[in-house]
């Protein structure tokens, strides 16, 4: 028995699947969040039961392909299957239209009315007991990010029948109109704050300043907690309690030999340097507890609260204009705002548009020039101690990248572009449990994601120094590598690993030996960022795109690296 | 306002039926015919935007942007192209 979680975008499927299985998937206020279907499972009386988090849907006729699966995971259903069809009570007509055509298809179901609490602000009232008669199925009131009603609502699972609501497909607005006039009743009431801020935030006049004012705000307070963490944990964790620990166990395996190098790393001047030593229990841990955790944890709790409030819509109606330049409509800022964090969600989050070419302009542009925290933290430890002005250099050159090949892409990549058509969720205030759990899971796949990762690279570039692997192919890409990007050779080693994980591979710029003078570092910087995703963004980006899109893209990202980074070997003085 | 309703005078039905672009914030008025095809129709039907619907136009955004509807509790963004094909009868034909 399999258990499917349906409804409109945005109307918090995702919290009652993380109540009901205590599982944790990310939630937020937009619609689109999730974008491929979860699993998890739940206890119903004495059994497991499958439950499925669809992505949310506004009609059974897909128009994007987050919809489209959400339909065949309906298609795929088999008999004993139930749907809870959870719906905004503070939009019922609209949630209706769906729910009408589940009941069509005569799959058992329960009606979850979520957002009940809100209801009473905006003067709403529904009687649910009159819903659940004219419709025929259980219909049960809850506030999921709560929890209240979610018990009565799992109670109600073994209540669920098909409904013998019929009508017919071109009545259904009618129908829908009759029920909704039956059931609910609306009191005047006036705008709230929230609906005001909401709506200044929508206006050009005032919501352009609010936008810049904002993300201005968000790059301060990412800088902020990222730098303090940074300073007052990590280092002094590090330097003060790992350090001598570590020498500990560096003098017991005799301060040096292969083991000695491949566990503690080099000695800079008899000490342990957990930027440079390069052993994976040094330099392996320090680059993502110590040095990237701390700006992935700021970044994350940032766009967490951002997105639980739901500026995240408003922000893409007012980049909308600017994004139709590059070939995009405002809500493509989505998958760019989370592939500030790690391109995997970004290049998942590309679903949510409509086109093929959508799909390949903004992975394509999402993975050559937006830098993830992992990258940017290390970036910013390493550059940022030459002057704030070079870090400008390289965020400078990503955003003119960003923005050049998607005024190519516009005019070049076939297919079409449609417009934004975006529903716009009232302002909530985050509900802090939900988004500290938010935040906790996505910390939690960070360290899952980036330690086994960034141990590996670390043991790969120890292995491709000891058998001289960097210096041989340093050697063959020289040409490239030193004529074209003014790197050293040893440079090399960098891009091999930056394959593997970014963040190791900019450690490596300054680590073994290798000596970058500022600009090298720059154009270093520039093309790790560009070249070419990681491992796991790429084998993401291979299923959203398939092979031959992936292939072209994977062209346009060594070409244009090359391009920007002999560019920069040029114009930089120094 | 003297000049809006010269032009009215002029052609008084053209007057009271604008499309959503043409629409002023603020105002409001009842979707009477969407001219476009099925497939704008379907989109815009999926948040209950379809005709006999009264919407409140809250903004639009500047160099052509998209245009900002109410209706019910739902608050949707349209682009300025799929704006300008709905229209709409402005409630009280829109001027004194």
């Amino acid at each position: 028995m399999k258990i499917l979680l349906m409804g409109n975008p945005n109307v918090g499927k995702s919290v009652v699947f993380n109540r009901v299985t205590g599982a944790n998937v990310i939630a937020s206020n937009y619609a689109g969040t999730t974008v491929e279907f979860t699993k998890g499972s739940m206890r119903l009386g004495d059994r497991r039961v499958e439950l499925i988090d669809v992505p949310g849907t506004y009609t059974l006729e897909p128009t994007c392909k987050a919809e489209e699966i959400a339909v065949e995971m309906l298609d795929e259903h088999t008999d004993g299957d139930v749907v809870i069809n959870v719906v905004e009570s503070t939009n019922l007509e609209r949630s209706l239209n769906l729910t009408l055509q589940l009941l069509k298809r005569k799959i058992p179901t329960v009606v979850a009315l979520n957002f009940w609490d809100e209801t009473k602000h905006k003067g709403i009232s529904i009687d649910d007991k009159k819903l659940e008669q004219i419709l025929g199925v259980p219909c049960v009131p809850i506030c999921a990010v709560t929890g209240e009603g979610v018990k009565q609502l799992v109670g109600k699972l073994k209540e669920a029948k098909p409904s013998d609501y019929d009508y017919e497909d071109n009545q259904r607005w009618q129908k829908i109109g009759g029920i909704v006039d039956k059931v609910q009743t609306i009191t005047h009431r006036h705008h709230t704050w929230l609906e005001r801020l909401g709506d200044a935030s929508v206006r050009p006049l005032t919501g352009i300043p609010m936008a810049v004012v904002v993300m201005f705000l968000a790059f301060k307070v990412i800088r902020f907690i990222g730098e303090g963490l940074i300073g007052y944990v990590g280092e002094p964790l590090f330097e003060k309690l790992w350090a001598p620990v570590m020498m500990k166990l560096s003098a017991v395996m005799g301060s040096a030999g292969f083991l000695h190098d491949l566990v503690i790393g080099q000695l800079i001047d008899g000490e342990i340097d957990f930027g440079q030593s390069f052993g994976l229990l040094t330099t392996g841990l320090f680059v993502p507890i110590g040095a990237v955790l701390p700006y992935v944890f700021a970044f994350y709790v940032v766009l967490s609260l951002l997105e639980d409030l739901g500026f995240i819509p408003r922000l893409a109606v007012m980049v909308d204009t600017l994004m139709h330049k590059l070939g995009l409509h405002g809500f493509a800022i989505v998958p760019m705002l989370l592939g500030l964090g790690c391109n995997v969600p970004g290049a998942l989050a590309t679903r949510v548009l409509e086109t093929r070419r959508e799909r390949f302009i903004s992975a394509t542009i999402l993975s050559i020039a937006v830098p993830c925290a992992a990258l940017q933290a290390m970036v910013v430890g390493l550059v940022g101690k030459h002057g704030a002005g070079y870090l400008a250099i390289i965020y400078g050159t990503l955003l003119a990248v960003w923005v050049v090949l998607g005024l190519i892409f516009n005019k070049t990549v076939k297919g079409e572009s449609p417009e934004i058509f975006l529903e716009i969720p009232p302002y909530r205030i985050p509900y802090m449990r939900s988004l500290a759990k938010k935040i906790w899971i996505r910390i939690k796949w960070f360290l899952k994601e980036a330690i086994p990762f960034v141990l590996l690279g670390v043991l790969i570039v120890n292995l491709l120094y000891t058998f001289g692997i960097i210096q041989f192919v340093g050697k063959i890409t020289a040409p490239v590598v030193t004529r074209v990007l003014g790197l050293p050779q040893d440079a090399v080693g960098a891009l091999i690993v930056g394959f593997l994980r970014k963040d190791v591979a900019v450690g490596m710029l300054v680590g073994g030996g290798v000596q970058l003078t500022i600009k090298q570092l720059v154009i270093a910087s520039v093309v790790l960022a560009m070249y070419f995703p990681c491992v796991a963004t790429f084998t993401t980006l291979i299923k959203e795109l398939g092979v031959v899109d992936m292939l072209k893209s994977a062209a346009i990202m060594v070409i244009s690296s090359l391009v920007v980074g002999g560019l920069l070997n040029l114009i930089l003085p120094g | 306002m003297s000049e809006i309703n010269a032009e009215a005078s002029a052609e008084s039905f053209a007057a009271k039926r604008v499309s959503l672009v043409q629409m002023r914030s603020g105002q409001r008025g009842r979707i009477v015919v969407i001219d476009g095809g099925y497939g704008l129709a379907r989109k815009l039907d999926a948040l209950g935007i379809r005709v006999g619907k009264e919407v409140t136009k809250i903004s639009a955004q500047l160099m052509r942007g998209p245009v900002l509807l109410q209706q019910d509790n739902t608050q949707a963004a349209l682009g300025f192209g799929m704006a300008s094909k709905v229209l709409v009868e402005l409630d009280g034909g829109g001027q004194k």
